[in-house]
């Protein structure tokens, strides 16, 4: 009997889990703040979806009721993965120019 | 147009590359190249999503123009949000996510052909229950965070909103989405599926209303978890690995955060989404203990004179001092001092802020070199060995009635000892009790000097007064 593809990509989620969990507890809590910008950042590679979706258009019918959700998606995710990863950068910058400062 | 299995190939690295960007945050020296990584991951996710749709119609401009219109949104915020924003700002994005989740299961539910999920009305099972998931977490976490977003920037009122039967309502709500998911399945219906959304964002109102604003590093990270498993449900929903690997990602890390916060408060977890925390302060009892108690009081010029004579001062930074955009009069006045040979140190309690490690970015804003920041159990017991706490805009997390009275609500949560330090300096605007509504026994310590004053006002003329 075959195994559903349902449960490969279970059995790949829940690794995730135990993976998040290490590393997440790793993080030195002087970078809490970034991790949570970050995780904002990736978690908004949802994007693929609502790309998915916005393609799913015809030439006739660009912006079809489905479509428009894909795209509004596709905004809202943009505005997360440029504001998060960038506010990020701007954060980790700041905990480099001490460094650099103090050397 | 490349395989279905080469594109997943590829989403599967770009989830490894976003498990290195989390990695990277383990110190930080690492953590830039983290970012980086994550930024890579991105690329590629979404690079390879054009390739596996291959078929370009004209709509791929419009695409490409809501991309860059939402990019450009994104970096005009990201460039000119002030670091002590960031809570709302993280508060905003966690809605934006959760808004994307709902609408890209709606998309999916109105147009299923292209996600390969059946046809509108003969929807796979499996399918339909992930992405009403999708739908229903997402729509709590966009709620629930607008919620968050009002109160942290103050349009909101930070009390808790609190009604009889609320959590009879809650429970009922919960129970009432997965009813509604489980006729869904069987009918398809429309209509079923607009309702458990709207039913969904009402749940993630109720559920942060009742959340205090003490309790806002929690909410924080609770709905940074929920964004993850709504994207996780998603990705299930599209069987997308780099999806469903992000989500677990973030959920986990939202979840681990919410567990730190809760612990540093020494709450758990279900009271503080229970909420009405500082809620019940018995005003009346607290202006008796004030008259009663003397409280010495000084001005720059005191605080300057003790500091200059100390050997070593501790810091303890909290959410006045973000309020008063103090950090950099205070780098300003740590610099002065330490041009005295004074050792100065910074004590950050975990929950000090609005989020978790808030107190952390502003100092490294104002430049304070991370080495010189300790956490709580990394610096407590040297609060007895120094002259001087300087303690600006923190209170409850100093209160030493949570190690004596055990009737204080927040009797058990971990504090910084400041009051083993020689001398306490405590700038305060007035005697008024910090979130937890409980008075805090240091202000009528002998070795207490209240300074009272706008925390950046009061710096500057310390700073004035240490020439």
């Amino acid at each position: 009997m075959e195994i559903d593809p349902f449960i490969f990509r279970l059995s790949i989620f829940i690794l995730s889990i135990f993976i998040g969990y290490y590393v997440v507890w790793s993080v030195t809590p002087s970078l809490h703040t970034p991790l949570m910008s970050v995780t904002n950042a990736i978690s908004s590679v949802i994007i693929v979806g609502a790309i998915i979706a916005a393609l799913a258009g015809s030439s006739e019918n660009i912006f079809d009721i489905s479509s428009i959700f894909g795209f509004i998606a596709i905004v809202l995710a943009a505005i997360n993965i440029f504001g998060g990863f960038l506010v990020t950068q701007r954060m980790l910058q700041m905990y480099k120019k001490k460094k650099d400062k103090k050397k | 147009m490349i395989s279905a299995n080469l594109s997943a190939i590829f989403y599967l690295v770009s989830g490894i590359l976003f498990i290195l960007a989390l990695r990277g945050l383990s110190s930080p020296d690492t953590s830039r190249q983290g970012n980086y990584f994550g930024i890579v991951g991105m690329i590629i996710a979404i690079i390879v999503t054009f390739l596996s749709i291959g078929n370009f119609s004209e709509s791929l401009i419009y695409v490409i123009m809501f991309l860059v219109i939402g990019g450009a949104i994104g970096a005009f915020i990201a460039f000119r949000i002030p670091m002590t924003a960031m809570p709302e700002l993280v508060a905003g994005f966690h809605s934006l996510v959760g808004l994307a989740a709902v609408f890209v299961a709606i998309a999916a539910f109105l147009n299923p052909e292209v996600f390969n999920l059946g046809a509108v009305g003969a929807i796979k099972l499996a399918s339909l229950i992930e992405m009403s998931i999708g739908a229903a977490v997402g729509a709590i976490t966009f709620s629930g965070s607008i919620i968050a977003f009002l109160k942290l920037r103050g349009i909101m009122s930070g009390s808790p909103i609190i009604f009889s039967g609320q959590h009879l309502l809650n429970l009922a709500l919960g129970i009432g989405i997965f009813v509604l998911i489980f006729y869904l399945c069987k009918t398809q219906s429309a209509n079923i599926f607009w309702t458990v959304v709207i039913i969904s964002f009402l749940v993630g109102v109720l559920l942060i209303i009742p959340i205090g604003g003490a309790d806002m590093p929690v909410v924080i990270s609770m709905l940074n978890s929920y964004s993850g498993w709504a994207a996780a449900g998603i990705g299930f929903t599209l069987e997308n690995t780099a999806l469903i690997i992000t989500g677990a990602l973030v959920g986990s890390s939202g979840a681990i955060l919410s567990y730190i916060m809760c612990k540093a408060m020494n709450r758990s977890f279900f009271s503080v989404i229970l909420g009405g925390f500082g809620a019940d302060n018995s005003a009346d009892d607290k202006k008796e203990k004030k008259d009663q108690k003397p409280v010495k009081s000084g001005n720059a010029e005191d605080a300057a004179f003790l500091m200059k004579n100390a050997s070593s001062v501790i810091i303890v930074p909290g959410y006045g001092m973000a309020v008063a955009q103090a950090q950099h009069a205070l780098r300003e006045m740590v610099d002065k001092l330490k041009k005295n040979d004074i050792k100065v140190t910074y004590a950050i309690h975990p929950v000090a802020g609005r989020m978790p490690g808030h107190m952390n970015v502003l100092l490294a804003e104002a430049n304070v070199p991370y080495d010189e920041v300790f956490e709580l159990e990394d610096i407590n017991n040297d609060f007895a060995n120094s002259d001087v706490a300087f303690v600006i805009g923190a209170n409850d997390v100093t209160n030493p009635v949570a190690k004596t009275d055990p009737k204080s609500p927040i009797f058990g949560m971990p504090v910084l000892d400041v009051e083993k330090c020689k001398s306490v300096l405590f700038v305060k605007r007035s005697l008024s009790p910090g979130y937890a509504g409980i008075d805090n026994e240091l202000f009528y310590r002998d070795n207490t000097l209240m300074l009272f004053a706008d925390a950046k006002k009061m710096t500057e003329d310390i700073v004035k007064n240490l020439d």
